[in-house]
């Protein structure tokens, strides 16, 4: 029963309010684009054991989505962020580095 | 026997009397009692039989870790199986029976196992019932679960009559015990400001600190106990909850905890138990030890117990097991229960110690009150069918010779304490080996971890390893003093109580008693009392090559019954290891999963029972439909009327009559569950091209299109008519069930992928009700009741629709029909839904005006060849499936779902499509029926080249009419193919099938002449 803070409404959402949606900032592949590209956007995750960004929705709240940086081993929460943006924003990327000096967005 | 004595019994009311049954016989108790005290001290010993030797079996334990003890509780809609008679609170009126025996308690004809019990080893039911195959399910299963199963199921016919409730609460710390650790570290917080909820799973506050003799600040424990509870009360920010216990502890310091509110007092006007959902900032798992068994020949007899427990019974209730009672030990704690006995003036014929020496206080005193002690020896084997007459014992090192006889009727086992770790490894907190001690106790260094990545779980007190009394409070008071400080909370300084108790000498490890027995003697040495594992079984899966404690545990069912290895995990863990030659630290536990003991199912569901098990979705019609005689159909947390079957008519008949009079006349149809969003801005057109496979964005204002949505997997998710209101505002119809889940897909791609687009979304499901006017005759219904907006085909033409007023309320008509009739479907405000319907059915009596249902719904767009969203779609089929090509646009660069629509296994010529089935006999094919194919797959199932999605007996063409998919079907019109049915096969001849003739799925009207009128 993770605990999220939304970064829209500020509230400290119990999972229960929540829905998952899944792994953040991956680009779209639509018409035109290879059998590759379009196959690892549907389809390959990581399904990394560690630093991990992802989507949520504050489904019964505020109805909107963000993203959250988390420790899917630890469950440890670094932060959470608007969803509009391609990239995790410096504060997240620092948030995180502070707690693990090795990890490096690549 | 085991009787009450007379006098002592701390916990009980002598004064009073409570009457109560067990398997029909009427006992008496006393006030606070527990029913297994109360049994004991009405002399039935006896209590149950195992699970897989159906052995007599007695009390072995006082609390949450018995595994003998089970009952059925109560009778009737209250009957309650697998009921521990030791945290049993004995009340007025407690009907008690025991399980897992046949015919008698006394007389069990299972008992037969126990002979055979060399023929039943671990994995036996594995190895033994695999073959023959068809066997297992035909002779084994059937026989081996009639004598299988602990408890009577409650009887299905019985509603639980009582009430569960949910409470939620947040606070700072969770306090898990409330022994005098948990009061200690309760005292701390509260001191500290903290919000705290302090649970106890007894009605008692102190746990075993009374019982043992602990003097606190010179003082008997019970003193400061009560001072503490009392401090406690004063405090606002404390809150004490008695009957509780914390289940479990989940991810970011959600804690479950378990009140048994009225179970001790039956009480109608209150809930029964009640589930706290908590989440805390830290829990304190002041949690206690359990003690453990020893493990030697015939330890599981009626009337062999824990010498805690024996202790308890003896100090808490007055109730003595036996007259003459061997204590049999590791430890110097085992020698308070010996004291305990003498005190009350009963025997102790010898203590058998495994040490080689014992010299410790309590020893000494022992030998002061003129107790024989035995070092160096062990028990060899328990005499006594049903219970004990004397053990025999003989040296620990040895394998077993008896040396000496000693007649007793009891014994008292002690095998050291563990720590009980359960809370700090829900969430993963790790565990460390104490050999000292031979427990596992919290690796401080590796806590379960929160969204912080701080430890929020600490154990303190005797769980944290500091079992003996001068350690708890000091333990308690350092562990909790950290614990608020790393939330900020610091408690002022004050002066932590003393407690003292007789000193210990150190334990001596002993897993195996005697350490050399044989085979004979380890196969009665039982280790999960009641699955019946006993030395012998763990040994066996080692030598069968079982390393793994987790597979182990599986293959011979050791700590998998009811009280989930608290009582004797550890020795089990420790046999393992020493079979395989391996450290018990490197062997490991295996996992504590919540709950910490049983909850009942009644407590999880809370109040979502009955009518408000999930919230109910009504349309502003409903109140007419309900009147009416509405038969229901759940659709999503809708409830629509499937059919209006009048008097004496069937549901069948009913949706025949609604189908004729909309096709002939008038039908009515509440159409206001429909999903209705609204997608608003400048760049509404080219949001819903994107989510739309047509192009929506040249649509005109006033026009209607019907639309595909799709999945960015290419799989068809919804479908719906999408109605342009002005230049700027679109309103998207969903299908019933997906209006929340359209209205979320929307948004999802709004916010997180086309951000800056300018578009909002609305999603006014509910702000209208809509009817469908469907029927030759709709048109002149509406123009009866007064229309300002012309109707006629010319200035209202099919797929067009226009606002105004009919019969005096605003309304937006729309020129859309999912019946194939001429049909007009009117949107109206939904406070003026149930009048506008009113008035409908009013103006529409001399047509016949005839409300449908769902049913009637389907079977016309069936006989239209309509496609319905979960019938002919799975998340599977892909638009093209169904001859949907019209409408996906060719012109678009890209909507959701078209670059999956072009990978290779989409563009398969091959895949299944849609066509219309015809029986050659006229009759109904069963739903989901498939079209057999020539040969066998891999597997050797028959081959199949289609399926039917939708089925149904068409009124209008007095036959079976379907839909399917079926491998090139539309290029195979005409052709017959056969479809299996589950009608039941007759021996010798082949299955039963049905013929079909593959046809176009516009069975009625295929020009559309009837809509366009």
């Amino acid at each position: 029963m993770l605990v999220l803070t939304c970064p829209y409404c500020g509230v400290a959402a119990c999972e229960t309010e929540l829905a998952p949606g899944g792994e953040a900032h991956l680009k779209r592949f639509g018409p035109g684009s290879s059998d590759e590209d379009f196959e690892a956007y549907l389809f390959l995750r990581p399904n990394v054991k560690g630093v991990h960004f992802e989507r949520w929705r504050h489904a019964m709240g505020c109805g909107k989505w963000f993203l959250a940086a988390r420790d899917t081993a630890t469950l440890e929460v670094f932060g959470t962020y608007r969803a509009q943006t391609s990239a995790p924003p410096p504060e997240i990327v620092a948030a995180i580095q502070a707690k693990r000096p090795d990890w490096s967005l690549t | 026997m085991s009787t009450r004595l007379p006098t002592g019994g701390r916990l009980i009311d002598r004064t009073a009397k409570i009457a109560f049954t067990f398997n029909g016989k009427r006992l008496q108790g006393h006030p606070g009692d527990t029913l297994a005290s109360a049994l004991l001290a009405s002399g039935q010993t006896i209590l149950g039989r195992s699970f897989k030797y159906h052995r007599p079996r007695g009390v072995v334990a006082s609390g949450a870790e018995e595994p003998n003890a089970l009952v059925n509780l109560g009778r009737g809609p209250t009957h309650e199986p697998n009921q521990r008679a030791t945290v049993t609170e004995l009340f007025d009126g407690l009907t008690a029976t025991s399980q897992n025996h046949w015919p008698s308690l006394e007389w069990d004809i299972g008992e037969v196992n126990a002979a055979l019990a060399r023929f039943l080893p671990a994995g036996f039911y594995y190895k033994t019932f695999i073959h023959p195959r068809p066997f297992w399910k035909h002779v084994f299963e059937p026989f081996i679960r009639q004598s299988a199963g602990l408890g009577k199921a409650p009887d299905p016919k019985h509603q639980d009559p009582d009430r569960y409730e949910h409470f939620y609460a947040h606070t700072d710390v969770v306090i898990a015990g409330g022994g005098i650790a948990g009061l200690q570290a309760a005292l701390e917080a509260g001191r500290a400001g903290a919000t705290v909820i302090l649970c106890e799973q007894t009605a008692h506050w102190g746990g075993r600190a009374p019982v043992d003799g602990v003097e606190i600040d010179g003082q008997p424990a019970e003193d400061w106990i009560n001072d503490t509870v009392q401090a406690l009360e004063g405090m606002e920010n404390v809150h004490l909850r008695l009957r509780t216990m914390v289940a479990g502890v989940y991810d970011h310091g959600y804690v479950i905890a378990y009140e048994r509110v009225t179970d001790h007092a039956p009480d109608p006007d209150a809930p029964r138990h009640r589930l706290w959902r908590i989440r805390a900032g830290r829990i304190i798992a002041a949690t206690g030890a359990l003690e453990r068994p020893l493990s030697f020949p015939g330890n599981d007899k009626p009337r062999v117990m824990l010498a805690s427990a024996m202790r308890d019974y003896l100090v808490n209730w007055g109730v003595s097991p036996g007259d003459r009672t061997v204590v049999v030990t590791n430890n110097d704690d085992a020698y308070r229960t010996a004291l305990a006995i003498k005190a009350a003036g009963l025997d102790v014929p010898c203590i058998v110690d495994a040490r080689e020496t014992a010299d410790g206080p309590l020893v000494q005193e022992a030998r002061a009150r003129g107790i024989r002690v035995l070092t160096g020896m062990g028990i060899a084997n328990v005499k006594g069918l049903r219970g004990v007459v004397a053990v025999q014992l003989g040296r620990q090192a040895g394998e077993g010779t008896v040396v000496e006889d000693v007649v007793c009727d009891a014994v008292a086992m002690s095998g050291g304490w563990s720590p009980v770790v359960h809370l700090w490894s829900h969430c993963g907190g790790k565990l460390s080996w104490d050999a000292a001690g031979a427990f596992f106790r919290p690796d401080p260094d590796r806590p379960p971890t929160n969204q912080h990545g701080e430890g929020f779980v600490v154990c303190a007190g005797a769980a944290d390893g500091a079992l003996h009394a001068s350690e708890t409070l000091e333990n308690a008071s350092t562990t909790a003093r950290k614990t608020l400080a790393s939330i900020g909370k610091l408690a002022p300084d004050a002066a932590v109580s003393k407690a003292t108790a007789a000193a210990e000498a150190p334990l001596a490890p002993v897993w195996i008693m005697p350490q050399g027995a044989g085979p004979k003697k380890r196969a009665k040495m039982w280790l999960d009392f009641q699955n019946d594992v006993k030395v012998s079984d763990v040994q066996l899966a080692a030598r069968e090559g079982y390393e793994s404690v987790e597979h182990t545990k599986r293959y011979t069912t050791l700590g998998m019954a009811t009280d989930q290895g608290k009582l004797s995990n550890i020795n089990g863990l420790a046999v393992l290891a020493d079979a395989l030659g391996e450290d018990i630290p490197r062997v490991g536990t295996t996992t504590f999963r919540p709950p910490y003991t049983p909850i009942s199912m009644g407590a999880i569901a809370g109040e979502a029972r009955g009518a408000i098990f999930q919230p109910l979705r009504r349309t502003p019609i409903h109140g007419w439909h309900e009147a009416n005689g509405a038969h229901w159909e759940p659709v999503g947390h809708w409830r629509r009327p499937y059919c209006f079957p009048r008097k004496g008519e069937s549901h069948r008949d009913a949706v025949n009559r609604e189908i004729t009079a909309t096709r002939t006349s008038l039908g009515l149809l509440d159409a206001s569950t429909l999903g209705k969003i609204v997608v608003k801005g400048p760049d509404a057109g080219r949001f819903l091209d994107m989510l739309y496979t047509n192009m929506m964005s040249t649509l005109k204002p006033g026009k209607c299109r019907y639309g595909l949505m799709c999945s960015e997997n290419g799989f068809l998710m919804d479908d719906g008519v999408v109605a342009r209101l002005d230049e700027d505002t679109f309103l998207c119809h969903t299908t019933t069930g997906g209006a929340d889940r359209i209205h979320a897909h929307m948004e999802d791609w709004l916010q997180t992928e086309w951000w800056d687009w300018k578009v909002y979304t609305a999603n006014v499901t509910e702000q209208w009700a809509q009817i469908a006017v469907v029927g030759p005759k709709a048109r002149a219904v509406l123009d009866k009741l007064g229309a300002d907006i012309d109707l006629s085909d010319a200035a209202l033409p099919f797929m067009a629709w226009a606002e105004g007023r009919i019969g005096g309320i605003d309304a937006r008509v729309f020129r859309i029909s999912f019946s194939g009739e001429l049909s007009f479907e009117v949107a109206v405000p939904a406070s003026l839904g149930r009048a506008f319907w009113d008035k409908l059915l009013e103006a529409g009596a001399e047509f016949g005006a005839t409300p449908y249902g769902t049913e009637a719904l389907h079977v016309m767009r069936a006989e239209k060849g309509f496609i319905m969203i979960g019938d002919e779609t799975d998340g599977t089929v892909i638009p093209q499936d169904l001859g949907l090509d019209w409408a996906i646009s060719k012109k678009k660069d890209d909507y959701l779902g078209k670059r999956a629509q072009e990978r290779a296994h989409m563009t398969d010529p091959a895949r299944w499509k849609l066509v219309g089935l015809e029986t050659l006999d006229g009759s109904v094919l069963p739903d989901g029926s498939y079209a057999l194919a020539e040969g066998v797959n891999e597997n050797g199932q028959g081959n199949t080249q289609g399926r039917v999605t939708s089925t149904y007996y068409s009124p209008t063409l007095g036959r079976g009419i379907a839909m399917g998919l079926v491998l090139n079907g539309p290029d195979r019109m005409g052709e017959v193919i056969t479809f299996n049915t589950t009608k039941k096969t007759v021996k010798g001849e082949a299955p039963k099938t049905v013929q079909a003739r593959i046809v176009s799925p516009v069975f009625y009207d295929p020009e559309g002449e009837k809509q366009n009128v």
